[in-house]
């Protein structure tokens, strides 16, 4: 049985918030204007670029970032590691905003946004599309997210009737969550490797699908702990380093086995020595990986782990380096070979930031009006 | 002699070009490229099915198109493939010799012949403004109807009366299943129809002993499923909001879509789009060559609605003034741009270095 959990009774309007809030409003701007006058009047997205930064942050590297809710639910539910269940439901939370606001990046993306129903109409389905599977499965992952998160809601209203008969019914949602992920997180790498030889041997290989899902796994438990630190910092709540370390020492394996299949692949393709050509692909190449590698070589000791430092900046090189992999791929390992260049307008960045800025707005006034983080029993500091 | 060899003399190709008619058909028909054996087989059994053909009003244009395409061996294909026991335009004799001959056959294969119809019924003042063999055509087509295996009515004028049962339609023309309300009449409608449409229903037949699966007018779904605006190769255009304003004009000569011209391709179903005519490829259609659609195989459309009237459009269309989704390639990097990424970025790195920071030092105290 897991502990229970309550709000956060502090202000919900700060000077942070209102920062946020500053942000989301300029972005708001900018999406009406791209509704009205079409993405070229916002974006810097071309012929050769269809995916600009709103596909590969928001979407690639957001829905990464929202994988803690399935990172969590493989360790606890299908590893059976109950002692991690009170990081579950922030977990869940954190990924319902990152899958709910890529969804709504894709609404800016698509060009003819008002045939975005089709999608989800059979007679129309090509079912031989990765798009669609991508598409489809983000669609009804967000909302498994939202039924699992839904006991949060149902708790603070007291509606113990439906309560009783969801609790009954989690465990379907909660296979779901597990199944859903595997399959567009996989995807999104077998998007890219349609792209052929516009993508640079360094990202291009036919084990993009599982170096993807790895990528997830590593990112969604990093998220557990970058979140776990800043809401204990930033709300002045108990430390949970003892329970952080442990899932920091199972990320690491998992990057271990990410930067060995990535290392392995590059080798048996002979494509390692073009990460010393010097150009800005095979730079950012040097970058993502040594994150990485520093991040791995940085959790390797136990004892280390333990330091609530150490496992808060390896948990930070992990979201940097995997979440420049996924950009890497998306974006700068990308060359359509058709003369087109790509930085995205400042318009566009806007957008890109308001989204952020929404989903952290969202977090701050979640925890604070519903019981989302493990309750601590005493009444916690203002911040 | 062996079986291909066979095929091979009757139908004067070889045994590779008529596997790939019969792959083509059955692509065409929506089935899976494996029936081509099947199909094969039907169409080169011993006992070919008879084909009785009756001419009503009309003008021959879907007889005409029939042995029009440019394939080396349609027209062996369905002289060979079909028993053609009377066709008004293709039989060698003429006059009660001919008549004699389709009586004959009808009375030999009772239940089993294919009645094709082409050309409208007049039954006005007792069905006298079409005659044949000095009887109301009305008449005849009463008489054999119910004694064939399949009806099937080729053309707008067997379907529904066609141009002739136009406003005012002085002749009471009407489309053979309007006649035959007993039976299931296919009808292939268009002015003239694709003869591909004609020829796989028919294959269809042989091949699977029933008919194929029918709309509510009886058109073959699989061929009249779709409206043509749906796979136009112009419906780009229309998305984008471009559009030929007359005859003649930048639009037009660019190839813009032809609604404002009145193209009837909103409201009217056929494979025009995928299936093109005469084999002749991309362009060999109406829409193609410049011209709105006139909506021939639609009953209620074509012959009806004024040539350039606009469509009613009941499909969900784009709003009436869609945002443009082509990007122009402008200046890339920006000042503004990059100070936002840099700030951001250092937002970012600046407060996660605070927080660890704050983290080390709560745990030490």
């Amino acid at each position: 049985m897991s502990p229970k959990s309550a709000p956060l009774s502090s202000r919900i309007f700060t000077w942070q918030f209102a920062f946020f809030l500053l942000i989301a409003c300029c972005a708001t701007f900018f999406i009406v204007k791209r509704f009205i006058f079409g993405i070229g009047s916002v974006a810097n997205m071309n012929n050769g670029y269809p995916f600009g930064i709103w596909i590969a942050l928001d979407v690639v590297v957001g829905t990464a970032l929202g994988c803690g809710g399935y990172a969590m639910a493989l360790l606890v539910y299908v590893a059976n590691r109950g002692q991690y269940h009170p990081l579950v439901r922030p977990a869940l939370m954190a990924s319902a905003f990152g899958y709910s606001l890529a969804g709504l990046s894709v609404v800016f993306d698509i060009g003819r946004y008002w045939q975005m129903y089709n999608m989800f109409l059979p007679q129309y389905m090509n079912l031989n599309s990765v798009m669609l599977e991508v598409g489809l499965c983000i669609a009804t992952y967000t909302t498994v997210l939202w039924i699992e998160f839904a006991p949060t809601f149902l708790e603070r209203f007291g509606l113990k009737a439906p309560l009783k008969t969801l609790s009954k019914m989690l465990f379907i949602f909660i296979a779901l969550g597990v199944l859903l992920p595997t399959m567009h997180q996989s995807s999104m790498g077998t998007l890219m490797i349609i792209a052929g030889y516009k993508l640079s041997p360094l990202w291009q290989t036919t084990w993009l699908p599982l170096l993807f899902l790895f990528s997830a796994l590593c990112m969604g438990y990093a998220i557990v702990i970058f979140e776990g630190v800043l809401s204990q910092t930033g709300f002045k709540r108990p430390s949970e380093a003892p329970m952080l370390a442990k899932i920091s020492r199972v990320m690491n394996w998992c990057l271990g086995l990410f930067i060995g299949l990535r290392f392995f692949d590059l080798f048996t393709r002979d494509a390692f020595g073009l990460a010393f050509t010097g150009t800005t692909q095979a730079n950012l190449f040097l970058l993502e990986n040594g994150l990485l590698l520093a991040a791995f070589i940085l959790l390797l000791s136990p004892a280390l782990c333990k330091k609530p430092a150490i496992h808060f900046l390896g948990g930070c090189f992990v979201l940097a380096g995997s979440g420049l992999f996924r950009f890497n791929t998306y974006i700068t390992g990308f060359d359509p070979l058709t003369g087109h260049t790509y930085f995205p307008a400042a318009s566009e960045i806007t957008i890109t930031l308001g989204i952020v800025a929404i989903e952290i707005m969202a977090y701050l006034i979640f925890v604070k009006t519903l019981p989302v983080l493990p309750s601590i029993g005493k009444e916690p500091h203002k911040i | 002699m062996r079986e291909r060899d066979i095929i091979t003399q009757r139908l004067g190709i070889s045994r590779r070009d008529f596997m790939k008619f019969c792959s083509a058909t059955a692509v065409a028909m929506g089935l899976d490229a494996s029936f081509a054996p099947q199909i094969a087989q039907a169409i080169t059994a011993a006992r070919r099915p008879p084909v009785i053909w009756l001419h009503g009003q009309e003008c021959t244009g879907c007889t005409e198109t029939l042995l029009r395409p440019s394939h080396p061996t349609l027209d062996h294909l369905i002289l060979d493939l079909i028993s053609l026991d009377y066709h008004e335009t293709l039989c060698a004799g003429g006059g009660h010799q001919a008549e004699q001959v389709m009586h004959q056959s009808i009375k030999e294969n009772e239940g089993k012949f294919i009645l094709v119809i082409e050309g409208a019924v007049p039954v006005k003042d007792g069905g006298v403004y079409c005659q044949v063999g000095g009887k109301p055509f009305v008449d005849t087509v009463r008489e054999i109807g119910p004694k064939a295996a399949a009806v099937i009515a080729i053309g707008s004028c067997a379907s529904w009366g066609g141009i002739q049962a136009a406003a005012p339609n002085p002749t009471g023309a009407t489309g053979v299943p309007a006649i035959l309300k007993e039976q299931t009449v296919v009808t292939i409608p268009g002015c003239p129809p694709n003869a591909q449409n004609f020829l796989s229903t028919v294959i269809y037949f042989l091949t699977f002993n029933k008919l194929p699966a029918l709309d509510s007018k009886n058109r073959p779904l699989f061929a009249y499923g779709r409206l043509i605006h749906e796979n136009c190769e112009r419906r780009p255009h229309f998305d984008a909001g471009r559009f030929a304003g007359a005859f003649g004009d930048a639009g037009h000569r660019l190839g813009y879509c032809l609604f404002k011209l009145g193209c009837k391709g909103p409201v009217t179903h056929a494979n025009c789009p995928i299936q093109l005519f005469c084999e002749v490829g991309s362009g060999a259609w109406p829409v193609g060559t410049g011209h709105p659609c006139f909506g021939c195989t639609e009953e209620g459309v074509g012959f009806n609605t004024p040539l350039f009237t606009q469509a009613k459009i009941t499909i969900p269309t784009p709003a009436a003034t869609p945002p443009p989704i082509t990007t122009e390639q402008e200046s890339q990097v920006t000042p503004l741009a990059t100070t936002l990424t840099g700030a951001a970025v250092g937002v970012a790195v600046g407060a996660a270095m605070m927080a660890g920071k704050k983290a080390t030092s709560e745990d030490e105290e």
